[in-house]
C-alpha cells in the first residue's frame, strides 16, 4: 500500500480513538448521574432539607442535620487547613529554594497519597482517644488534613506562575518582601489559589471513611462542637445499607444533594473565578 | 530596620506552617507504628507472605490482601491509561475550541463524585450488568484463559478494577493534559513542518516530549487506586483469597481495614490491622517517590531547552 | 466587589452555622454504639423516648458488635450494645464494672436464593455446618434432598454468603454452629469475625441480604427482620428437639424460654440450641452494655430511666420490627439489674 495512504488511515484510526476515549469516559458519568438522579430525585423534598431523620416506618425523615453537619464540618476544616496550604505554599514558592522546601513539598505530596481511612484512625487515635468522645472537632482534623497538600500544591503552583517582572518593581520601588508578598503576589495568584481551596473542599465534602471513627454520625442536631456530628456521606452509607426501601431512598437523595453541592463549586470555580484570572494574565501577556 | 525584622517574622511564621505539614505526616507514621508494633512484633515477616487471616485463633498474615490491593490498581491503570490518554490528547490537542472548557469540566466531575455513590452504582449496577452480560460473554469467548473462569458473582477483581479505573481516569487525564499544554508549540510546528500527520505529530513532538510528565500522571493516579477504601470494599466481594481469576472475588488492604476496624475487639487484632495500614502506608511512599523523580527529570528538561 | 460580597456572605454563613451550636437548644446527649442488629428497634424507642423525655437525645450509631465493645471500653461512647457476649478477658480489661443489659431476641435466619425450589427448604444442623464447610458443594446433595423429601432440587453450586465485617449477627450463627458440628469448632470456631472456608463476603446485614437477593443458588444468613424486609426466603432449622422450625417471634420467644433456668446473673447467656419443642435453635439476646458505676451522674440517670422505659413499655414496640418481647420474669431480673447502676 502507498505509504501516505497508509499513514493518513491510521491518523484518522488514531484520532478518531481518542475522541472515542473522551465519548468512553462520558458513559459511566452519564450512567452514575442518571441512576442517582432516577433513585434519588422522588425523595429530595422540602422534607428532605428540614427534618430530621426518622426511624424506619416514620414517614417525612430528612438529612438537614446531615447537610448542616457536612457544612460546619467543611467550615470547620477550612478554617485550620486553609491557613496552613497557604502559608506552607507561599513558604515553598518564595523562600524554597533549600532541601528543608524539598522535604516538605515531599511530605506534603506523601500525606496526599495516605488513604483517608489511615487517617481517619489518625485522627482517632489523636483527638478522640484522650477526649474520650467522638467529635466534630477530630472530623475537622482528619477532613482537613486531606486538604493541605492540595492547597499547599495549588498556591506553589500559582505563586511561581506569578511573573517575577511584578515582584522586582514592587521590590524596587521599596516595598518589603513580606508587604510585596501579601499585597502583590499573593492578590495576583488569588483566582487560582481560591480554585486550589475549592477543588480541596470538592474532595472533602464526599469522604465517609475518615469520619467514620471521628465525627461518629449522629441522628439528631449536634450539642457542640466536641460531641458527635452528622454528615452527608456517613448518613447516606448508612441508610444505603440498611434493609429499608425508604431510607434507600433517602440515600440517594443524599448523594444527589452532595453531587449537586460539589457540582455547584466546580462550576463556581470553572465558570466565575477562572475566567478572572485569564483576564489578568491576558494583560501581563500584553507588555 | 523595622522592614526588616516584619520580613524575618513573616519568613519564619511561613516556614513555621509550611514544616506542621512534614511533621504531621511524621507524626502519623510514629503513630501508626506504634500501635501495629505488638503485630510486628509477633509475626515479623511472616506477615507479608502468609495467607491466614484467622481472627478467632489470632493468625493474620497480609499476602491477600497486599495482592488485592496491587492487582486491582494495576488492573484498573491498565484500562484507566490508554482511555485517558486518548482523552487528554483529544481535549489538548484535536477538539474544537469552543468544546474544550465544557467537556474538560465534565472529565472532572468525575472526579467529584463522592466514593460512596459509586459504590452504590456498583452494587446496584454494575455488579448486575457484568454478571449478567459481561461475564458471560468473557467466559464463552475467552473461558479457556485461567482469567476467565469461574463463577459469575458481578461482584470480584474485575468490578472493583473498573470502578477504579473509572475514578482515576479524572487524575491521569486532567495532568496529561496541563502536561500536553505546555510542549513548546516549536515542537508540534516542527513536526508538522516536516510533513507529519495529526497523529504522527501527537506521537513524536507531543507524547515524546511529555513522556515524563505522563508517567507522573500516571503515577498519582496509581497512589489514589491504592488508597481507595469505600467503593472498592462494597464491590470487591470481601474475600481473603488469591485467585488467578478475574471473576473471583478479593480483598484490599484499604477494604479489610475499613471493614474491620470498628469490630476489632482484641489488641493483637487491632495490631494488625494497623499494621496492614503501615505497609499500605510504605507502598504509597514508593509510589510518590518514583513520581518524584520522574516529575524531576520533566522540569530538569524543560529548564535545559 | 462581586469577590467582596461573595467572601462576606461565606462568611456570615459560616459564622452562623458556627454559632447555631451555641444557640441549639441544650439537650443532653447520650451517645452509644454497637449492634446493627437491633438497630431498627432502637432507632424506634430513641424516637419513641424523646416523646417520653425531650430532654434528653439518644444518639445511636451501628458501627458493630465488636466496635460497640471496644467504645465502651475506651469510655468515648456513653453505652454499648452488642450481639455477643464480652468475654471475661474483655471484661477485667475495663475500666470498671460493666453490666450487660438484655433488650430483646431476635432470630438469625439462613436465608437462600432458589427459586426452582417449590417449597421451603429444610436443613439439619449438621448439613448447614457441612455447606458453610464448604463440603456439601452442590443444592442436589442427597443429604440436603433428605430433609426436604419432594422438594426439587437443581444440580447447581451453593454460593455461600457470610458477613464481611465484623458483627454479632455472625458471633450468634458461629456459636451455633460450633455447637452442632465438631468439625466447624475446630476448623473454624466462633467469633464476630472468623476465617471462613468457603463464600463471599458482604458488608453488614444489608450487604449479605444484598447479595443473596442478587445471586441465584446463594445461601447465607441475616437477621430475621432483613429476610423479612427484603422478602427473602428463609429455611426451617431442626433444633435440639428434633423438630424443624420456621424462625418467628415465637420460636425466638421459646428459645429465652428454654434458657430461664439456666439464666446467669450477669445475663451472658447464649441462646443457641436451647431444650424446647418449640424452640428456634439460632437466636441470640442483645445486650446494652453499660458501666454499673457511671461517671457522670445527670447522664447516669437519664440512662436508667431508658433502660427501664426500654424493657418494660419499649417492649411493645418490639414484635412489630420482628423483634422478640423478652417474658415477665425475666424482665423482673433485668430490672433488679438496671437499679444497681449508680450514678
Amino acid at each position: 500500500m502507498n505509504i501516505y495512504i497508509k499513514r493518513k488511515i491510521i491518523n484518522k484510526l488514531m484520532c478518531g480513538a481518542a475522541f472515542f476515549s473522551a465519548l468512553l469516559t462520558l458513559a459511566p458519568l452519564i450512567s452514575i448521574f442518571g441512576y442517582v438522579i432516577s433513585k434519588g430525585i422522588t425523595s429530595v423534598n422540602f422534607d428532605f432539607f428540614t427534618h430530621l431523620p426518622m426511624p424506619v416506618g416514620e414517614h417525612g425523615g430528612g438529612m438537614s442535620n446531615a447537610i448542616v453537619g457536612t457544612l460546619i464540618l467543611i467550615g470547620l476544616s477550612c478554617l485550620w487547613a486553609i491557613p496552613l496550604g497557604v502559608f506552607g505554599g507561599v513558604y515553598l514558592a518564595e523562600f524554597g529554594n533549600n532541601k528543608f522546601a524539598a522535604a516538605v513539598r515531599f511530605s506534603a505530596d506523601v500525606l496526599n497519597g495516605i488513604p483517608s481511612i489511615v487517617i481517619g484512625i489518625f485522627a482517632y487515635t489523636v483527638f478522640v482517644l484522650p477526649m474520650k468522645s467522638f467529635s466534630a472537632i477530630s472530623g475537622a482534623f482528619a477532613l482537613g488534613i486531606i486538604m493541605v497538600p492540595t492547597i499547599m500544591r495549588a498556591t506553589e503552583e500559582m505563586l511561581r506562575m506569578v511573573p517575577f517582572a511584578l515582584r522586582e518593581a514592587a521590590l524596587a520601588l521599596g516595598v518589603s518582601q513580606s508587604r510585596m508578598i501579601v499585597s502583590i503576589v499573593l492578590k495576583t495568584a488569588l483566582p487560582g489559589i481560591l480554585t486550589g481551596i475549592l477543588l480541596a473542599i470538592a474532595r472533602i465534602a464526599g469522604e465517609t471513611a475518615p469520619l467514620l471513627f471521628t465525627a461518629f454520625g449522629n441522628r439528631f442536631w449536634h450539642q457542640g462542637l466536641n460531641q458527635p456530628i452528622a454528615a452527608l456521606p456517613l448518613q447516606i452509607f448508612n441508610y444505603a445499607i440498611s434493609p429499608y426501601d425508604d431510607w434507600h431512598r433517602q440515600a440517594w437523595a443524599g448523594a444527589l444533594v452532595l453531587i449537586l453541592m460539589v457540582f455547584l463549586i466546580s462550576l463556581l470555580t470553572r465558570f466565575v473565578i477562572k475566567p478572572k484570572y485569564r483576564r489578568k494574565e491576558m494583560i501581563w501577556k500584553q507588555k | 530596620m523595622k522592614i526588616k525584622s516584619a520580613d524575618l517574622w513573616f519568613k519564619k511564621a511561613a516556614a513555621i506552617l509550611a514544616l506542621s505539614a512534614a511533621a504531621l505526616v511524621i507524626l502519623l507514621v510514629c503513630s501508626m507504628a506504634y500501635y501495629a508494633l505488638p503485630a510486628i512484633r509477633k509475626f515479623g515477616l511472616h506477615f507479608l507472605h502468609t495467607s491466614t487471616w484467622d481472627p478467632v485463633k489470632e493468625i493474620f498474615g497480609a499476602l491477600p490482601f497486599i495482592y488485592g490491593t496491587v492487582i486491582s490498581s494495576a488492573l484498573a491503570l491498565l484500562m484507566a491509561l490508554p482511555v485517558s490518554l486518548g482523552i487528554a490528547v483529544y481535549l489538548a490537542e484535536l477538539a474544537p475550541c469552543c468544546l474544550r472548557e465544557p467537556l474538560s469540566f465534565l472529565i472532572e466531575l468525575l472526579a467529584a463524585i463522592p466514593s460512596v455513590v459509586y459504590g452504590l452504582w456498583g452494587i446496584f449496577f454494575l455488579a448486575p450488568f457484568l454478571r449478567e452480560t459481561v461475564q458471560p460473554f468473557l467466559f464463552r469467548y475467552f473461558g479457556f484463559l485461567p482469567l476467565f473462569q469461574g463463577e459469575f458473582y458481578g461482584v470480584g477483581m474485575l468490578s472493583a478494577a473498573i470502578i477504579l479505573s473509572i475514578m482515576i481516569i479524572p487524575t491521569i487525564s486532567s495532568i496529561s493534559r496541563e502536561v500536553f499544554l505546555t510542549v513548546p508549540s516549536a515542537q508540534r510546528e516542527a513536526a508538522l513542518a516536516l510533513g507529519a500527520t495529526r497523529w504522527e505529530t501527537i506521537r513524536l513532538a507531543v507524547l515524546g516530549y511529555a513522556r515524563s510528565g505522563v508517567l507522573g500522571a500516571v503515577i498519582l493516579g496509581l497512589g489514589r487506586a491504592l488508597g481507595e477504601t469505600m467503593a472498592v470494599t462494597m464491590v470487591i466481594g470481601n474475600r481473603p483469597e488469591i485467585s488467578g481469576s478475574l471473576f473471583a472475588p478479593a480483598y484490599t488492604m484499604a477494604s479489610v481495614i475499613a471493614n474491620e476496624f470498628s469490630e476489632a475487639t482484641t489488641d493483637l487484632y487491632l495490631s494488625a490491622l494497623i499494621e496492614i495500614g503501615f505497609i499500605l502506608f510504605f507502598v504509597t511512599l514508593i509510589i510518590n517517590i518514583a513520581a518524584r523523580a520522574l516529575i524531576w527529570r520533566v522540569s530538569a528538561k524543560i529548564k535545559a531547552k | 466587589m462581586k469577590r467582596k460580597i461573595l467572601g462576606l456572605t461565606a462568611g456570615i454563613l459560616m459564622l452562623s452555622l458556627l454559632c447555631g451550636t451555641a444557640w441549639a437548644k441544650k439537650i443532653l446527649l447520650i451517645n452509644g454504639a454497637g449492634a446493627t442488629f437491633p438497630y431498627p428497634l432502637y432507632s424506634k424507642w430513641f424516637y419513641e423516648y424523646t416523646k417520653v423525655d425531650p430532654t434528653v437525645n439518644f444518639n445511636y450509631q451501628s458501627i458493630g458488635s465488636g466496635g460497640g465493645q471496644r467504645q465502651i471500653l475506651a469510655k468515648t461512647v456513653d453505652f454499648g450494645a452488642s450481639d455477643g457476649p464480652m468475654s471475661d478477658e474483655q471484661l477485667q480489661k475495663a475500666p470498671g464494672v460493666l453490666f450487660h443489659i438484655p433488650m430483646t431476641a431476635g432470630a438469625v435466619v439462613v436465608t437462600y436464593n432458589l427459586p426452582q425450589a417449590s417449597e421451603k427448604l429444610k436443613f439439619s444442623p449438621d448439613v448447614l455446618a457441612d455447606i458453610f464447610l464448604g463440603k456439601i458443594k452442590s443444592w442436589n446433595d442427597p443429604r440436603i434432598s433428605l430433609d426436604n423429601r419432594g422438594v426439587y432440587l437443581p444440580n447447581e453450586n451453593i454460593i455461600v454468603v457470610h458477613r464481611s465485617d465484623g458483627s454479632g449477627t455472625t458471633s450468634i450463627f458461629t456459636d451455633y454452629l460450633s455447637s452442632v458440628s465438631a468439625a466447624w469448632k475446630a476448623k473454624v470456631g466462633k467469633g464476630t469475625s472468623v476465617n471462613w472456608p468457603v463464600g463471599l463476603g458482604g458488608k453488614g446485614n444489608e450487604g449479605v441480604a444484598g447479595l443473596v437477593k442478587q445471586t441465584q443458588g446463594s445461601i447465607g444468613y441475616v437477621e430475621l427482620a432483613y429476610a423479612d424486609n427484603n422478602k427473602l426466603a428463609y429455611a426451617d432449622i431442626k433444633n435440639s428437639s428434633g423438630n424443624f422450625i420456621t424462625p418467628s417471634l415465637e420460636s425466638t420467644s421459646a428459645a429465652v424460654g428454654g434458657k430461664l433456668n439456666s439464666m446467669p446473673d450477669d445475663f451472658r447467656v447464649s441462646l443457641v440450641n436451647p431444650d424446647g419443642a418449640d424452640a428456634y435453635p439460632i437466636a441470640g439476646l442483645t445486650w446494652i452494655l453499660a458501666y454499673k458505676n457511671q461517671d457522670d451522674s445527670q447522664k447516669g440517670e437519664k440512662l436508667v430511666e431508658f433502660l427501664l422505659w426500654a424493657i418494660s413499655e419499649g417492649q411493645s414496640y418490639s414484635s412489630d420490627l420482628l423483634y422478640a418481647p423478652l417474658p415477665e420474669s425475666m424482665v423482673r431480673k433485668i430490672e433488679e439489674k438496671i437499679n444497681q447502676i449508680v450514678y
